[in-house]
């Protein structure tokens, strides 16, 4: 009971924190000042047509370097308390519907994958959002071939030689252009066209094939201890 | 929007009420995973700008009072993808804890209780 | 018309995660979970954020249900085992 009445305090006290949201609540008319920049100086500046992959591979970049390394982190973490599996349980066979739709749909779903990854500076979608696909088109894999094994040597080799040549090009940024993930390392290009905006699409193509190793990684590892 | 500001402080208060208030660990995950929802919404409603499109400089915005902020967008898209790996952390945590001790209610776990 | 779109997502997210705290069996909290997070990624695109309504559509509802079907299949497993 004295439990509850705390949980309660701790919820009125959230919602007090928060009313201010709500009751003063003035919708924005204007961008704010960093945004403006963002807006007014991204397109030239970096050459991308989506400001928000702008933001996340350049202006932000470094920031985006330490989201990879937690997501490192964390899959890390899984793979050392889950540890080897037991390999006692046989996994059912799956139906005829998965195998045939998986043999069908999983070259699409990768394709998909790589193109959303490819055409980040120019579309909704990137790096991640493409590592993303990439993992749930091998998961339907995982989930049709019941005794096949992804080899975790290669998923430790793709995402340590994509991480390494992440750093490597933030490195470039900093001797060859204006500093640390400085995308103008290679010409800008045209604008709007898909080999332009200098290092982008090659550093989402690292962020993509890292993010897909990783989160497959974890996948694997949850399903290997079944 | 202001509508979408009140849903995401709904989530959020139903999903700390949830962490609060259950007693198994796999609906304490889930109560974080409501309360995730609910801050990404909220982070999102704040960027955005009535009558403005996505932050993408095609043919069709030529200026730069035509989109909205696109800097929340880039906070909460890391958010989420950070959001599935502590999620995946969480729950192994939660597998661990049940093959040592056989429960998932939180009050059995009294190691660490003073 | 936006508004009254959003207040009906709105209330469905509500009920849902009603549901996915008071639901006594877990599968069904966790695919209402899910439910909260595929309505969200429909709010997101109303809210002019096309990358996000990606991004939480493959791995709110998408690959976080299936990480958590994951644990509470080997939780079901560890449980028959003893």
């Amino acid at each position: 009971m004295v439990k509850k009445l705390f949980s309660l305090i701790i919820l009125a006290l959230l919602v007090i924190m928060l009313l201010p949201l709500m009751t003063d609540f003035a919708p924005f008319a204007e961008l704010s000042r960093v945004a403006e920049k963002y807006v007014q100086k991204g397109p030239a500046e970096v050459g991308g047509q989506n400001l928000v992959t702008s933001v996340i591979v350049t202006y932000r970049g470094l920031d985006t370097l330490g989201e990879i390394a937690v997501l490192f982190i964390a899959t890390a973490g899984i793979g050392f308390l889950l540890g080897k599996s037991s390999g006692k349980h046989k996994r059912s066979e799956a139906s005829q519907l998965v195998n045939t739709g998986t043999a069908f749909l999983l070259p699409i779903i990768l394709l998909f994958g790589v193109f959303i990854f490819l055409h980040g500076h120019l579309t909704p979608g990137g790096g991640f959002q493409g590592g993303v696909v990439i993992a749930s088109g091998i998961l339907l894999f995982v989930l049709a071939n019941a005794d096949s094994q992804i080899s975790s040597n290669l998923l430790h080799w793709i995402e340590d030689l994509s991480g390494a040549f992440y750093v490597i090009i933030g490195l470039l940024g900093l001797i060859l252009a204006g500093g640390f993930l400085d995308n103008s390392i290679l010409p800008l290009g045209q604008f709007g066209k898909l080999i332009s905006a200098g290092a982008i699409p090659l550093i989402y193509t690292l962020i993509g094939l890292k993010v897909g190793a990783e989160l497959v990684g974890i996948l694997n590892n949850m399903q290997r201890s079944q | 929007m202001l509508l979408t500001i009140i849903l995401g402080i709904i989530l959020i208060v139903l999903g700390l009420w949830g962490m609060l208030s259950q007693k198994n660990i796999i609906k304490i995950i889930i109560g974080f995973s409501i309360m995730d929802t609910g801050i990404h919404l909220l982070i999102l409603s704040i960027g955005y700008i009535k009558d403005r499109t996505a932050p993408i400089m095609n043919q069709a915005v030529q200026s730069a009072g035509q989109v909205i902020d696109p800097v929340p967008s880039a906070l909460v898209l890391t958010a989420i993808v950070i959001g599935l790996a502590i999620t995946a952390l969480m729950l192994t945590y939660a597998v661990k804890l049940y093959e040592i001790k056989g429960s998932l209610e939180i009050s059995d776990f009294k190691e660490l209780k003073w | 018309m936006t508004n009254i779109f959003i207040g009906v997502l709105g209330v469905i997210m509500i009920a849902a995660a009603l549901i996915a705290i008071y639901q006594k069996s877990l599968l069904s909290a966790i695919v209402a979970a899910g439910v909260i997070s595929l309505l969200a990624s429909i709010i997101y695109i109303l809210l002019a954020a096309p990358d996000v309504a990606m991004t939480e559509a493959a791995i709110g509802s998408g690959l976080t249900t299936i990480v958590f079907l994951y644990a509470l299949n080997k939780i079901r497993k560890i449980k028959a085992d003893k």
